[in-house]
Formats: C-alpha cells, sequence, structure tokens
C-alpha cells in the first residue's frame, strides 16, 4: 500500500505491505532504529512515537494508519542535529539511563507527559511514566531527569 | 598553570549518553547488511515428549523461504558441545542446538527457518508441522525427587543432576549445644531477567577472508568468540565477535547461547549474512531464568542471640539442560551462607535437579541473593524467637572489625570489613528508634507496618581463574591496552564488556587523571575482538574491581616509560622526575616536559632512548588473587492494607559500602537499579509454569514487572572500606542492590503482619498471598 507520512518533519513516501507495523516501518524502512521493540504488547514503551504530537506506541499500530500523520522520533525531538530536547540533557544530567534500550521510548513519553503538565509532582511522573519500563534505573534517576527537564522548560532555556 | 581537577571520585556525566539519548547508538537489532535474510525458530509446543515427524515442505513451498534446518541437517556439521560448567558427580547432558529426538521444555527449539525477511521468517515457522508424541513433563522440583516420578532423562535414575555435599561434624555438636533452633523452608523463586533488549544476533561468513563476523547482544564476546571458534574449528583470528550496544544484560547475557553458533553455521552454509532478534515471548521462553531455589535451613542459637550453626539443603532447580553455570550457582549460596556473622559451623547440601523447564543461570546477584535472603530470614526468625530486636541481634553477630581477612566455615574469606558502619548510618538516617516508637503507636491503632532490615555482603570482582576449565580458553583474568597517540591522546581498550554500567567513562576517568589530559583526549574501546584481542566480560560485579584494576595496570607501566622517556630528554635520571598533573619536572629545577610532549617525542623518536622502543603503549592483564566483599545494610518499612493485602512500600534506606568509589553516580546508578530489581522480585515478579510445564508468564502482559510509580523514592548513603586486595580498593558494587533488596522487604512485610500471627511468607509478595496468609493465621477469619 502506498503511503504518505511525515516523519521528523520530512514527508515520506513508501509502498509497504499492509501489515507491517509502524515500529518496523520507520526502523526497517526509513532507518530510524532510535525506536526500539522491548515487548510486541504495548506494555514496555520502548517503542513510544509521537503521532500527532500524541506518545504512542509503535509496536501496535500499522504503519498503514500512521498514512497522512505526522511522526516524530527520538532522532527528531531535539530542535537541530547539535542541539539536545530538554529532556534529553536531564536524561544525560540525571543519569537518567543505563543500558539505553528504553530511553528514546521513555524520554518520547516523558515529552508528553511534560507537554501536558509543565510542573508534574513526582507522584504524577511515576504514574506518567507506569506504560514505560526500565530494567536498570529504578526509575528514580528518570525522577530526576523529568524534573531537571521541566525546570528548563519553565525557566526557557 | 592551573591546577587540573582530578576526575576520579567525581561525580562526571557519562559520555555513553549523547548517542543514546538521541536515537544513535547501534544494537545489533539496528544493523542490516547488504544481502541480509531472516531466521525465525520452529518451537516446542510441549514441555517433553519425542519428535515424531518434523515436515517443512509448506514452509519451503513459501515464497522467499530460502531454508529449513533441523537437528538431522546439523549432525557432524559442528562441534556440538559449549562449554558449561560440570562437577565429576554431575549427571552432564550435551545441550543440542535444535532438539534432537526428544524436546525437553516449551519452546525449545526444533527446527530454524530462514526467510528473506522476518514477516516471512515467522510465517513459515507456523508453517512448519512438527508431530510431537508428548509425555508426562516434571516441573516442580520436590515433585521431581519423588520416587516414580518421570525422569527428564532415561539415561539417568532419577532427575537429580548433581549433589554437592559439605558436611561439617561441628555443626551437629553446636546444635547439641544450643539452646534453641529455628527451621524454615524458602522458596526463592524462578525469575526472568528481561533485559529491555531482548536477544539478537546478526551473522556474516565473508567467503573471501574465510572469517566470521558475529554480532550479539552478549555480555561475554570473547567467551562467544572462544566457543565458536572451538566448535566451528576455525582459529581464533577468523572469528571476530562484536557486542555492539548491549540493552541490559543482568546474567542472562554472560552465557555462549546455541543459538550464535547456529546463526554462525547458517551464515557460512548460506553464504549470507543471518539475523535472529527474538521477541519478548520468545525471550521469556528460551532466554535463561534466575534463581529457582527451595531451601530448607536450620539454624542453632544461643538465647544470648549468638547464632552458632547453620544447616542448609538447598534444592536448586536446573531446568531441563544445564547453561553456562546454572548447575554451580548454588555452590555461591553455600559458600556465603555465614553472611555478615559469625557463625563457626556450616553444613550444606545442594541438589541440582533437572526439570522440564527453560534453563536457570546467573541473575543479578547469581547465589548470593539466595545466601543472604536465607540467613536474613533466619536471623530475623532467631531474633523474633527470643524477643530481640533485629538490628541488635545482627549486631552482636557480626564479625568484628579487626577480623580481616576473615574466613567463614563455608571457605570464604573476606577481604575487608567494618559492618556497624552502614549499619549506625541507615540506623541515623531511617530513625530508627522513632520509626519503631511510630510503628507501635500504629500498632496500637490495628495498623499494619513494619520494619525491614537486611546486613549482608557478597562475593565480587569474580575470579580468581583457579576454576577455569581448559575448554573454557579463558581464565577470569581481565585484560587492558592502553595507546597513546603523538598528540597525547589515548585509547584504552578493555576486556571488560560494559552493557550500561559505564565504565566508557569511569575508565576515562582514570586514564584522563593518570596523565593530566582533558577526558576528551581519552577514547574507551571494548566489545569488538578484533579490537580488544583478549578478554573475559562484564559480570559478578567485576567490570571495575578486575577490568579497572587491569586499566590501571596498563596506565602504570605507560607512566613508567613516559618517565624513563623524560628523564632521557630532559637529561637526568628516572628517580630525579617527578610526574604531577600531566607534567614531567626535573626534581628541585625548572626544567620540564608535558605528557603530550613525551608522547610525541615517542613516537617520532628523532632522538631516540637508548635501551627503549619506539611508542607508547602497553597490554596489561589483572589477575584477581581473591574476590571482595562489598557489605551493607538496608532498611525499609512497609505499611499492609488488612482489606485487600496490598502493600505499600513507604521508606527504602541503603548504606553501602563498596570500598572506594571512581564515579558516585555510576555506583548510585548500580544502587537504584539493583534494589528495585530485587523488590520486583520480592513483590511482583514470578516465571510461572503449570503442571504440564506450559508457560503461563510469555508476555510482559503476564510477567509482572516492577514500574516507577510502585516504589517510594530511595534514599543512599555510602561508608568506605577500601579492598586490600586491588590497588583501586574497589569492591564492586552491580549485583549489592538486589540481594539486599529481598531480605529487607520480606522481613518488613513479617514484621508488619507479626501483630496477627503471620510468621512466614514466600515470595512474591502479592496481595492476594499476603491476604491469605492473614486469613489463615486467624484461623479463616478475614
Amino acid at each position: 500500500m502506498k503511503v504518505a507520512i511525515t516523519v521528523n518533519g520530512e514527508r515520506r513516501e513508501s509502498d509497504i505491505p499492509p501489515r507491517m507495523l509502524l515500529v518496523h516501518y520507520l526502523r526497517e524502512e526509513l532507518g530510524l532504529t532510535g525506536t526500539h521493540i522491548g515487548c510486541e504488547t504495548t506494555i514496555c514503551g520502548a517503542c513510544t512515537v509521537h503521532v500527532n504530537g500524541r506518545a504512542v506506541k509503535s509496536c501496535t499500530v500499522f504503519a498503514v494508519q500512521a498514512d497522512g500523520q505526522e511522526i516524530t522520533t527520538i532522532e527528531g525531538l531535539a530542535p537541530n542535529a547539535e542541539a539536545l530536547h530538554p529532556l534529553q540533557t536531564g536524561f544525560w544530567e540525571e543519569h537518567g539511563l543505563q543500558c539505553g534500550y528504553c530511553t528514546p521510548g521513555m524520554i518520547m513519553t516523558c515529552a508528553q507527559l511534560l507537554a501536558d503538565d509543565p510542573n508534574p509532582s513526582e507522584e504524577k511522573i511515576r504514574i506518567g511514566i507506569e506504560g514505560n519500563i526500565c530494567r536498570c534505573t529504578g526509575y528514580q534517576q528518570i525522577v530526576n531527569a523529568v524534573q531537571h527537564a521541566a525546570r528548563i522548560m519553565r525557566e526557557g532555556r | 598553570m592551573a591546577v587540573k581537577p582530578v576526575l576520579v571520585g567525581e561525580r562526571i556525566k557519562r559520555r555513553e549518553d549523547p548517542r543514546l539519548i538521541r536515537g544513535l547508538a547501534t544494537y545489533t537489532d539496528d544493523i542490516k547488511l547488504h544481502g541480509m535474510v531472516q531466521a525465525a525458530f520452529v518451537r516446542s509446543q510441549y514441555a517433553a515428549g519425542r519428535i515424531v515427524k518434523i515436515d517443512a515442505s509448506r514452509a519451503l513451498a513459501r515464497p522467499g523461504v530460502l531454508a529449513v534446518f533441523t537437528a538431522a541437517d546439523l549432525r557432524g556439521q559442528f562441534r556440538h558441545m559449549l562449554w558449561h560448567a560440570a562437577t565429576p558427580t554431575m549427571h552432564d547432558v550435551e545441550p543440542p542446538v535444535l532438539a534432537d529426538g526428544a524436546v525437553r521444555y516449551v519452546g525449545q527449539p526444533v527446527a530454524v527457518v530462514v526467510a528473506a525477511d522476518r514477516y516471512v521468517a515467522r510465517d513459515a515457522a507456523l508453517d512448519v508441522e512438527v508431530e510431537i508424541d508428548a509425555t508426562p513433563a516434571v516441573v516442580d522440583m520436590e515433585k521431581a525427587l519423588e520416587p516414580g516420578t518421570p525422569r527428564v532423562y532415561e539415561q539417568f535414575p532419577d532427575n537429580v543432576c548433581h549433589r554437592i555435599v559439605n558436611d561439617n561434624p561441628e555443626t551437629d555438636k553446636l546444635f547439641k549445644e544450643a539452646d534453641g533452633t529455628v527451621k524454615l523452608r524458602l522458596v526463592n523463586h524462578r525469575v526472568a531477567p528481561v533485559s529491555m533488549e531482548p536477544r539478537a544476533i546478526l551473522a556474516q561468513w565473508e567467503e573471501g577472508p574465510q572469517k566470521l563476523t558475529l554480532w550479539t547482544s552478549t555480555q561475554v564476546p570473547h567467551a562467544v568468540k572462544n566457543q565458536l571458534s572451538r566448535c566451528l574449528g576455525l582459529s581464533q583470528s577468523k572469528v571476530r565477535v562484536i557486542a555492539p550496544e548491549v540493552g541490559g544484560g543482568f546474567g542472562c547475557k554472560l552465557l555462549v547461547y546455541p543459538e550464535e553458533l547456529l546463526l554462525a553455521w547458517l551464515s557460512r552454509k548460506l553464504r549470507r549474512p543471518v539475523k535472529w532478534a527474538e521477541t519478548r515471548t520468545e525471550n521469556l521462553l528460551n532466554t535463561t531464568h534466575g534463581r529457582g531455589h527451595v531451601e530448607y535451613v536450620e539454624a542453632a542459637y544461643k538465647k544470648t542471640g549468638e547464632v552458632t550453626a547453620v544447616r542448609l539443603k538447598c534444592l536448586t532447580d536446573v531446568g531441563a539442560y544445564p547453561s553456562q553455570f546454572g548447575a554451580v550457582i548454588a555452590t555461591f549460596t553455600a559458600l556465603l551462607l555465614a553472611g555478615l556473622y559469625r557463625i563457626r559451623a556450616i553444613s550444606t547440601e545442594i541438589v541440582a535437579i533437572y526439570t522440564n523447564t527453560m534453563a536457570t543461570e546467573a541473575y543479578r546477584g547469581a547465589g548470593r541473593p539466595e545466601a543472604a535472603y536465607i540467613i536474613e530470614r533466619v536471623m530475623d526468625a532467631v531474633a523474633a524467637t527470643l524477643k530481640m530486636d533485629p538490628v541488635e541481634l545482627r549486631r552482636l553477630n557480626f564479625i568484628p572489625k579487626d577480623a580481616f581477612p576473615y574466613q567463614t566455615p563455608t571457605g570464604a574469606t573476606y577481604d575487608s570489613g567494618d559492618y556497624e558502619k552502614p549499619l549506625d548510618r541507615a540506623l541515623e538516617m531511617f530513625d530508627y528508634q522513632a520509626a519503631r516508637r511510630a510503628q507501635a503507636e500504629a500498632r496500637a491503632q490495628g495498623r499494619l507496618v513494619g520494619i525491614g532490615v537486611a546486613t549482608f555482603t557478597e562475593i565480587c570482582g569474580l575470579g580468581p581463574s583457579t576454576g577455569s576449565a581448559p575448554d573454557q580458553r579463558q581464565g577470569s583474568w581481565e585484560s587492558a591496552e592502553v595507546r597513546v597517540e603523538p598528540t597525547g591522546a589515548m585509547v584504552v581498550m578493555t576486556g571488560a564488556s560494559p552493557h550500561g554500567q559505564g565504565q566508557e567513562t569511569a575508565f576515562a576517568q582514570m586514564a584522563a587523571d593518570a596523565f593530566g589530559v582533558d577526558i576528551d583526549e581519552v577514547v574507551v574501546l571494548h566489545g569488538d575482538t578484533d579490537v580488544v584481542t583478549h578478554g573475559v566480560g562484564t559480570f559478578g560485579s567485576r567490570g571495575l574491581v578486575v577490568g579497572g584494576t587491569a586499566v590501571r595496570m596498563a596506565l602504570d607501566k605507560i607512566t613508567a616509560k613516559a618517565k624513563r622517556i623524560a628523564a632521557h630528554l630532559l637529561d637526568t635520571t628516572q628517580e630525579q622526575i617527578v610526574f604531577r598533573e600531566g607534567e614531567f619536572t626535573v626534581s628541585g629545577g625548572a626544567r620540564k616536559m608535558t605528557f603530550p610532549e613525551v608522547a610525541l617525542a615517542a613516537h617520532v623518536w628523532n632522538v631516540p632512548i637508548p635501551g627503549e622502543e619506539p611508542g607508547l603503549e602497553a597490554v596489561a592483564r589483572f589477575e584477581p588473587p581473591g574476590t571482595t566483599f562489598p557489605f551493607a545494610t538496608h532498611l525499609c518499612q512497609v505499611e499492609i492494607d488488612r482489606e485487600t493485602g496490598e502493600i505499600a512500600l513507604q521508606r527504602y534506606v541503603s548504606v553501602d559500602d563498596v570500598g572506594n568509589v571512581i564515579n558516585p553516580m555510576l555506583v548510585d546508578g548500580q544502587r537504584y537499579g539493583g534494589i528495585v530489581q530485587g523488590l520486583g522480585q520480592a513483590l511482583y515478579e514470578q516465571v510461572y509454569y503449570d503442571e504440564e510445564g506450559q508457560l503461563l508468564t510469555g508476555t510482559l502482559m503476564d510477567y509482572a514487572m516492577p514500574k516507577a510509580h510502585m516504589f517510594p523514592r530511595i534514599d543512599l548513603d555510602r561508608t568506605c572500606t577500601p579492598s586490600p586486595l586491588n590497588p583501586l580498593g574497589a569492591k564492586g558494587v552491580g549485583e549489592l542492590g538486589t540481594i539486599g533488596a529481598a531480605p529487607c522487604v520480606v522481613g518488613a512485610v513479617l514484621d508488619a503482619l507479626q501483630p496477627l500471627g503471620v510468621t512466614h511468607i514466600d515470595m512474591p509478595l502479592r496481595p492476594e498471598r499476603i491476604w491469605n496468609a492473614m486469613r489463615a493465621a486467624q484461623g479463616g477469619r478475614s
């Protein structure tokens, strides 16, 4: 099937099988391998991307469902190739990652979290990321990372 | 010149992170090669049975399918057995790459399909018809020991893989002299490591150079190289194994898997690069599990509270096939059983048992969490019996700080320790006395509040190599190589293969400090056997202790040579050279050279140094003289809902002593993560097979992973008692949190339930289990 999907601001046209999952489209068709696959069942959140600005787990969406939509992946989150998104800064500063496999999906989820609430409480952050599993960090430094990013964003840095 | 900041000991941001946070890191499944095809496995649907027929004709007819192979195709193709640890008395078996005749667990690979893409490969795997004559499965370890039970292996008289007995007659004597004994049956249930990156393998055979390159998500690329070279009959130089970015290991990636051998063979056979990335269901079915113990423990004590002797019978579930260390992990449990305590005699019996389940293997802690859980539950039971404070009971049993090095009755030699330091600090942070008073008030109101404590140690920094087998083709040392460039920049290569621990940063801190160069002048490489020729890997909390020490040794060799070069160029003796903050100064004089100037001279060599070779590089291997023993006190508080059995974990304090620290941020990361992993096992996680050996926890919808909202903020602090066994004074930290968390929280829950008369509960402490325990203790009334 022919689809036209805007990914990270660039319109991409592809002819893909109807059953191809969005995550495979991003990874294999477009080579955007920053989005990872961790469970194939919408539980772990490693595959989280934004569809029209909302966090979506791309392992359980068909790519054809994204036809005509706007997708942002971790590769397109920062304003440009040299800069980091405040969440990327936060994760780096606060040691919010270890093996890094869950990180892109976690950051994409947190981006929506902060878009919805620029100053979330610790409890709200913990509940907000319960759809993303991290095996390495025990989450505490992810919470710190989100708080760090929220501070940067509030201060407009 | 401004004084250069010392980096070692400081919180330095990770150098790994920029690629990871931007989605630019390369994990195995991210790699695409020209002509690459995909493998998929046909797996046994039954836990036990005989393969009657495999019909691949429909699969082979599907467009895009290249080949289907079964065990029959593999006979004689390669030396079959991958190395695993065995004991002289073991009923040993050779784990097959594909099931040959018999199937012995659900999910066991029976056939492999290779196709143009992964969708077609998976479709075709479903096309393969496998007829299995199912036989009764053995799933429960204790049932497996009963007479008349079906056997996993017909050639053996029973389901015992091996039995290791260490009987100490002194134990019986101390039991006779005891004022009392406690007796417990503990279950340390089976869990799944669930690294967030499942396993993935990409094999590329190149016909021109006759060379195999294998990318694999592993903790031990050199072990994979050694075994592939051995099994395929290729010289080591013809096998290159690359562990690119690895998305977590926790022990399930420290073994050489049959799929690694099979993919290598497939690529050579088909002359195509072949990839396989497992699904999460495959990961839960067929990547090694951890724990899986049932322990019967008895302890003798004096009415003073002194615990004098312990007897342990430990049943350990090997699964259907012994994995690399699976059959011997429980020996760690026996070795560490004394914990932090002056127990005078210990007798142990380990019975390793075959069952029709996936193999167990090391999982964060590997035998040590089981030991800590046993001895801490014993301490709690003794304290409860004697109506003593569990903290004070532990304190009076502590090995005193002047007793180190200390040999335990099981033969472990503890390197250094001062156990009251972290205990006192943790009590202070927790405000223990106030917490106990608040608990008493809560109890008076009928609330179920409990406080748990765990004081524990572990065995870290594995080696030494004395236990290594020739078939393993490596010891338990670690390697390092440092190459200084003409600019003074340098490459540090480590045989440790980090996968999240942050050694690229920690080792760069060490190198930058050693030569006063900027940390950005140091690049740390690892995980590619063509770059780092020899190495062992990251497991057993050894990355810094063993790998870091090897780096230290290589840095020291460079320093020594650089000093000799500087001495010659400054026209003095090396004894007169002072090397500080990157400058070689002649003692008492003004003449000096910087490290980059010496590096340049070493490469240009236009002023030859007599008796020296040009260049500035060094290799080192560190053979640890023994294992290190970090120690800790963990305290936590829970409140249990009487109506639902739900546990609210309210506080968690962890004070750990891991010796000297290179980067406290990395150390804390290991501890937060480790604690939550231990709490995950204690509260939520369990691999569950039904009576027929069907896996009921085959997705993350069923396997209960710990999530962010389940935990409170954890409070950390450290004390510092350096290890005398390595020049860094490091003790290791990777597994510590996981080891203490389970006994700590289970102790808290039992403490909370104590007013109801509940004296025992098994993990995982899910609400229904708590609720049932409360109900049973009250004679069936809820």
